[in-house]
């Protein structure tokens, strides 16, 4: 079985595993507690927050440990929306967004608070005019993603940035950086990001534990209260061993960058061109877009069924997001840049990592073209 | 002449890139200029000073030359070696230069890029400076100041000339070998070389004042040797860490500071059981003393400093300061004695010891601090005490004994051997 899910979970590097273990065995502790264990492993925070800020170009202090993306996303949206509301009770996002940030506005549209919901191009980017156009004087926070995790577009962030604060330099910027980091640079200062979301497990760290810049002077809402772990913004006993071995799966992936990109960018494009060349398929991911992500959609064919096909053929691939696969609906993202619901439905994500080849992407693209004459034929047969 | 203000000298970051034209440092000597006889020794201890802090950086060439010396970086960053360098006490100034070999063509076209590096801005008043050091150079001084500026205007229309008090005085010093082209003039912190006023112990408590009056007392020119007292356990490991810490911040100004950390539990607890609680910050202030002075006759060195200033708390009063003082012959020097809390922060800020110093662990003054420490301590009381208190000298004789001297240097990691270490458990190839 070959596997294509990259973007939906990565498999950890090996030093990350022996991190993992060696620092369970040794650091159980607390790190709030006052002995020495306890210190030591409060040590053992410490270094991993140097480390994470050195790989941001950040201060250490502007690092705050999650429990996940889904959590980083959650609390820079809602803790800011709740800290910041006297400035007002606005909010600018896309419809692209992963559904960690873009339910955390629906909810806050429950709790009275407007949002601006700024749909993509067709092809799945966001003009950056009229992300500003929807700032207003009220508007606490814009939330724009870097990569979608869907199709791999990436977002002109620099551009939103400059545009959002010359329009309310009050205005938070928060970037969703799950899906680029790793893949494609990632310049906070360079965009004035404020809030920085990051998970381990995509960049081939540990599950169960992200990362959340928080700009110095920006003070969030906790959402989770009741000790003072991370300087009060997230109460909860810190995960040690997997806050260190994130460290080091950030540390890798972000020196790895480079050389990923060089070496996967020429994969994606060879895949997508074979895709291209199918008639039955429509090519949703574009050439500039992140790297790792090529994404199509087979119109009037239901993802699933591709993607149980092409499992049969050894070929493991994701409809949609990982998040939102389970649900038998159409991608808000496609309808959101103007795809039908036939297209919307029959999605595939294929996400490449560091272990494939060449010879893997000829393999994949075998299997495709096999899939999809077995599904023709059954279509065909279907009328 | 562009003067770059840095107060102390000691400020944090901030000679980034824009020095990046820089081939030499021009090191200036300060105030012991003066001082006839003892001038080459002074200069020397400078130069060996300047030695330790060039250490990091490999590269490193350095000149001694009547009044200055020469820090040749052959490719080593002058940001960073400036910033280090403004530390050196006995160092006035500090001029980041562009060489150039000694011949017109070579002075003009280093002249040329320096300008476009510094890239003045329309407007800017101007005027070359140039010195014939080396009287074989075919040109004269003022000769030279023409021959220079006059291309060098042609080819920036925006530069006014300037005689009098130019914004950029663009200076030539034509020597046999070298001409050197410079232009800025940074302020280093000053005071006389290190040591050579002699040696004095310094009373390091962990907070704000000792550090301040340790780094006082090194600017003008006295070697330092700092004393921690600890009591374990009822002070944490954190405490003597930061000690550790924040000595190795003063050693940057030093090359290597020599650190005691005298174990004060049994003495500091001798005085809880003997009624007198309003009196034990003054007795404990002078077995501190007592001890330090031990020490000082041990090492060699002919005074105490500490980080009193006059009424900051009880035992800084003056009749406090009278009753404590008198437990040395030595000398006592209270650097920060005249001083306001707020000018010692501000030099603490600068020297780069504040934010350590408020990391709030408790150290031996904060412990067993009586609900109303005395302010006016007797005499004569205090002496009784100290007579009548069974073994107090065989306590104090332990502690000396039982102290455990440390070597600190800046960028070392030494540090007292049941300390736990900085890094304890932690392994790096984990991150």
């Amino acid at each position: 079985m070959l596997y294509w899910d990259y973007a939906a979970a990565a498999p950890p590097y090996e030093e990350v595993v022996q991190t993992l273990e060696q620092v369970m065995r040794k650091h159980f502790a607390n790190p709030s507690s006052l002995h020495r264990a306890g210190e030591e492993a409060d040590k053992l925070i410490k270094r991993a927050r140097e480390v994470c800020a050195a790989a941001l170009d950040v201060l250490p202090q502007e690092i705050i440990f999650t429990s996940g993306a889904t959590e980083s996303n959650n609390l820079a949206v809602k803790g800011a929306a709740l800290q910041y509301q006297s400035r007002g009770r606005h909010i600018v996002t896309t419809e692209l967004e992963h559904p960690s940030v873009y339910e955390s506005c629906l909810q806050l549209q429950k709790l009275g608070w407007e949002v601006t919901f700024v749909a993509p191009d067709p092809q799945g980017v966001v003009e950056p005019s009229r992300i500003a156009a929807a700032v207003r004087p009220d508007t606490v926070l814009v939330s724009v993603m870097h990569v979608n995790n869907e199709i791999g577009t990436v977002q002109p962030l620099r551009e939103i940035g400059q545009l959002v604060k010359a329009v309310n330099r009050r205005t938070l910027f928060h970037v969703d950086g799950v899906q680029g980091y790793g893949k494609l640079e990632a310049s906070l200062k360079d965009w004035q990001a404020d809030l920085y979301s990051l998970s381990a497990h995509k960049l081939r760290g540990p599950r169960g534990t992200g990362i959340l810049y928080v700009r110095e002077g920006v003070t969030l809402f906790p959402l989770l209260t009741g000790g003072s772990q991370e300087q009060g913004k997230r109460a909860g006993t810190e995960n040690v061993p997997n806050i260190v071995a994130s460290a080091k799966a950030m540390r890798m992936s972000g020196e790895q960058r480079e050389a990923f990109s060089a070496r996967i960018r020429p994969l994606k494009a060879q895949l997508e061109n074979y895709i291209a060349g199918i008639p039955e398929l429509v090519l949703n991911s574009m050439e500039d877009g992140a790297p790792h992500i090529v994404h199509f959609s087979y119109p009037g064919m239901k993802g699933e069924v591709l993607a149980r096909r092409l499992e049969e053929l050894g070929m493991a691939v994701a409809t949609r997001s990982a998040c939102s696969s389970r649900l038998a609906e159409p991608s808000r993202i496609l309808l959101s840049m103007g795809r039908d619901t036939a297209a919307a439905l029959g999605g595939i994500r294929i996400s490449l990592g560091d272990s494939h080849t060449q010879q893997d992407v000829s393999r994949l693209e075998q299997a495709l073209l096999a899939a999809v004459q077995s599904l023709k034929i059954a279509e065909g047969g279907m009328k | 002449m562009t003067t770059t203000e840095t107060g102390s000298g000691a400020q944090n970051g901030g000679y980034g890139s824009s020095m990046d034209y820089a081939d030499m440092l021009l090191l200036r000597f300060g105030e012991f200029i003066l001082k006839g006889k003892n001038r080459s020794r002074f200069e020397k201890t400078v130069l060996r000073h300047v030695k330790e802090m060039v250490k990091p950086y490999p590269n490193v060439k350095l000149t001694r030359e009547f009044g200055r010396i020469y820090v040749e970086l052959n490719g080593e960053p002058a940001g960073e070696l400036t910033e280090a360098l403004v530390k050196v006490f006995g160092i006035a100034s500090i001029s980041p230069v562009k060489v150039s070999r000694p011949e017109f063509e070579d002075i003009l076209a280093a002249s040329r890029t320096f300008l476009h590096l510094i890239a003045p801005a329309a407007g800017t008043s101007f005027k070359v400076s140039a010195r014939r050091v080396w009287k074989d150079f075919p040109y004269g001084s003022i000769e030279m100041n023409k021959l220079i500026a006059t291309p060098l205007l042609q080819g920036y229309p925006g530069l006014l000339v300037d005689v009098k008090s130019p914004d950029l005085e663009l200076k030539i010093e034509i020597r046999e070998g070298h001409t050197l082209i410079f232009c800025e003039n940074i302020a280093g912190v000053g005071g006389f070389p290190l040591g050579t006023n002699g040696k004095a112990m310094l009373l390091l408590s962990g907070g704000i004042d000792s550090p301040v009056a340790g780094w006082s007392s090194m600017r003008r020119g006295l070697e330092v040797e700092c004393v921690h007292f600890y009591s374990y356990p009822y002070t944490s490991e954190l405490a003597r860490q930061k000690v550790v810490d924040l000595t190795r911040i003063l050693s940057r100004y030093a090359g290597v500071i020599k650190l005691h950390l005298v174990p004060f539990t049994e003495v500091q607890t001798s005085f809880t059981g003997i009624g007198q609680d309003n009196l034990i910050i003054t007795l404990m202030r002078r077995a501190m003393l007592r001890i330090a002075t031990a020490l000082a006759e041990k090492e060699g060195a002919l005074a105490l400093i500490t980080g009193d200033s006059l009424g900051q708390v009880a035992s800084q009063t003056l009749p406090s300061m009278n009753v404590i003082g008198r437990a040395t012959a030595l000398p006592l020097l209270r650097p920060l004695v005249m001083m306001d809390k707020s000018e010692i922060v501000q030099l603490s800020k600068t020297i780069g010891t504040y934010d350590l110093s408020i990391l709030p662990y408790e150290d031996c003054c904060t412990l067993f601090v009586p609900k109303s420490p005395t302010t006016n301590p007797n005499l004569r009381i205090v002496d009784k005490i100290e007579a009548t208190l069974p073994g107090y000298q065989a306590l104090l004789d332990t502690a000396v004994a039982g102290t455990e001297t440390v070597l600190i240097t800046p960028y070392g990691n030494e540090k007292p051997e049941d300390l736990v270490p900085a890094q304890a458990g932690l392994q790096e190839e984990w991150f």
